[in-house]
């Protein structure tokens, strides 16, 4: 991208592009909004990162709006009429399950759970992950040491097994799986945000809060955490997919949201008695989900390049 | 000094291991006693039980007895199948091997090919086609996938035997000797039961090859462009070797010891993927058994093949951890 000279002592009109990308800015409001304009630059370049956000928009447009979209009641079928009609049928455009339901109308409201569960891990493990790892590697000693061995020990387990068990042990429902998602999440973004504060705890500017009397838990919440978000947020992102396929796994052995919740992974094993004749009752629920992972993965990739371009491509 | 650091590692990370999954047995769930007796027994009898199972007892004696039972691989008993878990576990744990094994094998054959291919074409269709086929990998759900599969591959085209890891015929004629069936069959020379059993091992190995070859190819693709950077590559050249030569002989040679990891890791990963594979594919391995368990609300079972996959997990990662250290020469005498 090209940068446009500006002659000296010539202002660019406010919030044009010259504005925003000049290289003396003269507000921290320019600056900011600058740095964010070249990002959306880097991001926008990238077409499949676009598409990623469309896909995302849509997810939360429909799940916004799905009374209005979903052209039958997700629970309630039309037993009598309406069982196991294949794609395309009037009014049914993508056919129905065993109990005469609308599968595009339980997708529909599918999309609600999807995103509850999305959200919900990445407000309970986000903030976990960046507590620890920023206290631990601004602490250092022997804090350090074993709060990262417990992460470690988190770490060690593989996500789906560990949150098997702990909802085989809290019981099924979308609230346990949830919450055990959550908790086989939060090790990773502990290692990174760790890994972010030890590059620049010894830093001048960390030194010059020091001097002007900040306790240690301002520095890590007031200038610290704010500096590990970017890396957090990328991650975050990216770990999105894992988190729904992990929710589709839980849902699809009877442990996450229970009938007659439209949750698509639910949705996939239900269908599973009719797959050899009724194919779509599995198969649509599985391209929502592979769509929507697919959107979040884009995303991530192009935020992470858009956000640190050396890391760009790798 | 790095091996005592290394011993120290391992061992709090298996302790670690088993401390998680006796607080997810012992602590989370109400009452373990009355899970057993069922909440409308009287009041002297959920004592008793609570006395027979140790449960009065503080939290740290608890957790000792467990320890001292863990180790000696006592995972208590099964109620599903009323043997001890870890005879189960014994019997199982090879077909969930061999499967995770060939998907390796299939992840790692295409996927660093592939890789190599994409990183020498960067930015190429074959680029973007190896990308958009990782990231379709890491998207889909893995249970879906072998469902969709299956239809067609079993129902459809009748290419590959229906679910299971042999075929009825075979079951009781045929005696393997490590439970490793497919090298069993191949060193017994019965080839009939080998090709049975390669019809049904294709796809389940194949589903998960495809997931590992997300990863490999991924890596790989990241590994050589770095490799591809570096100034040896100029220099050969210059020299004039030839571009194969260079790409295959000097440039994979150095990407080679971060992949061997990589595919470390991955082999760990598909442990994991196995648990959904193997429900949707009826393969008798410990990820059947695990959601088996599950179905009947039999926890030591559940615990204890929690425990094997984490502890092989965990090994694997030590494993490739030293593999690293022993392969690259300027990891030592750090």
């Amino acid at each position: 991208m090209s940068r446009p000279s500006i002659a000296l002592g010539e202002t660019p009109k406010p919030y044009s592009r010259e504005w925003l990308l000049s290289d003396r800015p003269a507000s921290r409001r320019q600056a900011r909004l600058g740095r964010a304009y070249v990002i959306w630059r880097r991001f926008a370049e990238n077409r499949l990162a676009l598409l990623g956000l469309v896909i995302l928009i849509l997810l939360l447009f429909v799940a916004a709006f799905a009374d209005v979209l979903a052209p039958h009641n997700p629970v309630q079928g039309d037993l009598r009429n309406a069982r196991l009609l294949p794609p395309g049928t009037a009014g049914y455009l993508l056919g129905t399950d065993d109990q005469g339901r609308d599968i595009l109308s339980r997708l529909i409201h599918g999309s609600r759970l999807t995103l509850l569960v999305v959200v919900l891990v990445a407000i309970i493990a986000a903030p976990i992950g960046l507590i620890v790892g920023t206290v631990s590697g601004y602490a250092g000693g022997w804090i350090d040491a074993v709060l990262m061995r417990i992460t470690d020990i988190f770490l060690a387990f593989p996500k789906l097994v560990l949150a098997l068990a702990l909802v085989a042990a809290l019981g099924p429902g979308i609230e346990n799986a949830i919450l055990a998602i959550a908790v086989t999440s939060w090790p990773p973004y502990a290692r990174i945000a760790r890994a972010e504060t030890m590059t620049f705890r010894n830093s001048e500017f960390i030194s010059a809060v020091k001097l002007m009397g900040a306790s240690p838990f301002r520095i890590v919440l007031r200038h610290v955490m704010p500096l590990c978000l970017s890396s957090l947020i990328v991650r975050v992102t990216l770990d999105m997919a894992g988190i729904i396929l992990t929710a589709a796994g839980l849902g699809f052995l009877g442990l996450g949201a229970q009938p007659p919740l439209p949750e698509w992974g639910a949705m996939i094993a239900s269908g599973r008695r009719f797959i050899l004749d009724q194919w779509w009752v599995a198969a649509m629920p599985g391209f929502a989900i592979l769509i929507v992972s697919l959107g979040f993965n884009l995303l991530g990739d192009g935020l992470r390049d858009a956000l640190d371009p050396k890391e760009a491509g790798q | 000094m790095a091996a005592l650091r290394f011993i120290v590692t391992a061992a709090t990370t298996f302790l670690g291991l088993l401390a998680v999954t006796f607080f997810i047995g012992r602590v989370v769930p109400i009452d373990p006693a009355l899970a057993i007796v069922g909440d409308r027994a009287p009041a002297h009898v959920v004592e008793r039980v609570r006395e027979e199972l140790g449960l009065n007892l503080p939290l740290y004696q608890q957790f000792w007895i467990y320890l001292k039972q863990a180790v000696t691989g006592d995972f208590g008993t099964s109620v599903l199948t009323t043997n001890p878990v870890m005879a189960d576990i014994a019997r199982v744990f090879p077909a969930t091997i061999e499967l995770a094994t060939i998907g390796t094998i299939i992840g790692a054959l295409i996927g660093v090919p592939l890789g190599v291919l994409a990183a020498v074409k960067r930015g190429s269709i074959a680029d973007q086609i190896v990308r958009v086929i990782g990231l379709i990998g890491y998207s889909v759900p893995i249970f879906w996938l072998g469902l969709l599969s299956l239809v067609l591959f079993y129902a459809r085209l009748n290419w590959v035997a229906y679910p299971g890891r042999i075929d009825i015929v075979y079951e009781y004629t045929f005696t393997p000797n490590t439970g490793f069936y497919l090298l069993d069959a191949i060193w017994q020379g019965q080839w009939d039961v080998a090709w049975d059993l390669f019809r049904h091992i294709i796809l389940p190995g194949s589903l998960l090859g495809y997931f590992s070859l997300a990863y490999i190819s991924r890596m790989t693709r990241s590994f050589m462009l770095n490799e591809l950077a570096q100034e040896y590559v100029v220099a050969g050249r210059a020299k004039g070797l030839s571009e194969t030569r260079i790409i295959w002989f000097h440039a994979l040679r150095n990407a080679a010891v971060p992949l061997v990891t990589v595919i470390a890791l991955s082999y760990a990963g598909l442990l994991e993927g196995s648990v959904l594979t193997e429900t949707i594919f009826s393969w008798p391995g410990l990820g059947l058994y695990i959601t088996n368990s599950l179905q009947n609300a039999d926890m030591n079972a559940v615990l204890g093949g929690t425990i094997a996959i984490g502890v092989v997990f965990v090994s694997i990662n030590l494993f490739s951890d030293l593999l690293y250290r022993t392969l690259d020469p300027r990891t030592r005498n750090r």
